[in-house]
């Protein structure tokens, strides 16, 4: 059995999903984004002045832009993989020899295909508002792919335990809107009081935000290596409850 | 001999604690034709949900051409093409991703998987369809889409859940008749149905489950032959009175008759009995006989009487049960 071939069908089925509906899944990131740029950008943003040695709108596109990856990535496969059970046409990928892990690789490919895409989108939006200094590519594409993978491991696990589609959008509304919001986006967490700070050392998109920020501007709220390490934590950890749930069939086999 | 489905005390019980699947017992030879039959609830979707893992069971054995589906499921997968009973496939997708895809998950080249769509879609005659979202085909056509996806990965096993439930008979004739094709080809069919007059047009062999016990597993032949009445309806020449057909009927015959009406007589005829007397007893009396037919479907008679009996004995046995309790 050829597992590159069922790999890559799933994968392009999933980018055939989200491209069939670009209205509905690149071009709202843009017009949000946008508005952001002109609200907290340039009519409040010109009041704060500089955050980190930087101005403000320098200082908050890559965490706009990683928003808009999260939020994207993990989106794609919540909706995306919910529908298919919904519909049962996860049952063609159930019945036929696909590797559970090639299931979840495809998914979470597919998510991070969206993910990056409207990340790509973004930062060309970003262009028209703001002049993007690049420090490290590396650690920009290392954080950004790491960072969609981890999201979109966990829009399948919120995917395979909903039951409706009320339930994708529980997560994203209580929980990743307020992380992300509270993750460095707008802000650097050294500007809070040190409770504060502490209470968002637990937060993992602060990592994110951060070490994606360093990419761009080389500035950090915390090291690059404690980033990654948090973020390779939580797609192994991810990685391994996706392949469990899959493996026993919860949510999915009766 | 490998057969191309061995089941062993397969037990299936729901979270509820529904036992659906009472540890049962079956076989299937390679290319056979063979008909699960039952009546709703019966365990038949449970029966083939575990064969192709859509149902986790609770206990037993599956082996599909040999490969037990506890240690080599991907490889007993790759066995099985699968007809489900509701539509399972993306109704925003068109018809061509939908089998190019399905051929992927089985590591079938995009190349091959366009020729083999190519084939099925004309075969099957959605051709025109070919890129048309899945929810623009009417109910007919939605099932021949799951046929051509079936067969993407040319499976040695096809399981066809009610197939042509909801279509008409020419279309259903029609599928017959590529399901006859593909079984010829030396693809083992397993099918379930509602339509019993299509199991035995079909099948060789038979299974009749019921309360999640195989009640009867046997060639169709074999069981048709434990058919001991069968009734025929006799349309007459309308030139008779009812009169003079209750005389003849009320008249002492070997072959018991029925009055009907004016111009139908219905005859219950056992092993023993055949038509020609019936023929010689109805010319001798000048009654013309315009044309006869089965009351009702042979495997359908039985099917009722199995069931019946299935039924009288779970019924005698809980009715014992009480009586021993008290």
């Amino acid at each position: 059995m050829n597992n590159s071939i069922a790999l890559k069908s799933i994968l392009t089925k999933e980018i055939q999903r989200f491209t069939r509906i670009w209205v509905q899944t690149l071009v709202p990131p843009a017009i949000t984004i946008s508005l952001y740029f002109v609200i907290f950008g340039s009519l409040i943003g010109s009041r704060i002045g500089e955050m980190g040695g930087f101005d403000y709108m320098s200082f908050i596109v890559p965490g706009l832009i990683m928003m808009s990856v999260i939020t994207n990535s993990y989106s794609n496969v919540a909706s995306s993989f919910f529908s298919a059970k919904w519909q049962r046409n996860v049952e063609e990928m159930l019945v036929a020899p696909v590797p559970n892990w090639v299931i979840v690789a495809g998914y979470v490919g597919g998510g991070m295909c969206r993910g990056i895409l409207v990340g790509l989108i973004v930062t060309i939006v970003s262009l028209f508002f703001v002049d993007i200094q690049l420090h490290n590519i590396w650690v920009i594409i290392a954080t950004v792919s790491l960072t969609s993978a981890t999201f979109a491991l966990g829009g399948l696990i919120n995917a395979i335990f909903a039951g409706s589609f009320d339930d994708i959008s529980i997560i994203p509304t209580f929980l990743l809107t307020p992380l992300t919001y509270l993750g460095g986006v707008f802000y650097s967490i050294s500007l809070l009081p040190e409770f504060w700070q502490g209470v968002s050392q637990i937060n993992p998109i602060v990592y994110m935000v951060n070490a994606f920020r360093y990419g761009f501007l080389g500035i950090s709220d915390v090291s690059l290596v404690t980033a990654f390490a948090v973020i390779g934590f939580f797609i192994v950890t991810l990685f391994t409850i996706a392949m469990v749930l899959i493996s026993k069939g919860i949510g999915l086999r009766s | 001999m490998t057969y191309a489905l061995e089941i062993s005390a397969l037990a299936k019980t729901y979270k509820g604690g529904f036992q659906a699947l009472k540890g049962i017992d079956l076989t299937v030879k390679q290319g056979d034709f063979f008909a699960l039959l039952g009546p709703n609830g019966a365990g038949k979707s449970t029966s083939i949900g575990v064969i192709t893992s859509l149902v986790n069971k609770t206990a037993g054995q599956v082996k599909i051409f040999g490969y037990d589906i506890d240690t080599d499921l991907e490889k007993a997968k790759s066995y099985i093409g699968l007809v489900p009973q509701e539509f399972n496939f993306s109704q925003f997708e068109p018809l061509v991703n939908i089998l190019v895809n399905q051929a992927g998950y089985y590591g079938v080249s995009k190349t091959v998987a366009l020729q083999r769509a190519e084939k099925y879609l004309k075969q099957l005659e959605l051709w025109d369809k070919r890129d048309e979202p899945a929810r623009a085909l009417s109910g007919g056509m939605k099932r021949r889409l799951m046929i051509a996806r079936a067969l993407m990965h040319e499976p040695k096993m096809l399981i066809l859940d009610e197939p042509t439930a909801g279509v008409d008979i020419e279309l259903r004739r029609s599928m017959w008749d590529f399901l006859r094709e593909l079984n010829e080809q030396g693809i083992t069919i397993i099918l379930t149905t509602h339509y019993l007059e299509e199991a035995e047009m079909l099948c060789r062999n038979i299974a009749i489950i019921d309360g999640g016990e195989i009640v009867e597993d046997t060639s169709m032949k074999k069981l048709l032959a434990q058919l001991d009445v069968e009734t025929f309806v006799f349309d007459l020449k309308p030139n008779l009175s009812l009169a003079v057909l209750t005389e003849f009927s009320a008249k002492s015959h070997a072959i018991a008759y029925r009055v009907v009406d004016d111009h139908t007589l219905e005859v219950d005829l056992n092993k023993s009995q055949n038509l020609n007397q019936v023929f010689e007893q109805l010319s001798a009396a000048n009654i013309d006989v315009i044309s006869m037919r089965n009351k009702s479907n042979r495997l359908e008679a039985l099917f009722v009487s199995l069931i019946n009996k299935k039924s009288n004995i779970t019924q005698a046995k809980s009715e014992s049960a009480v009586v021993g309790a008290n």
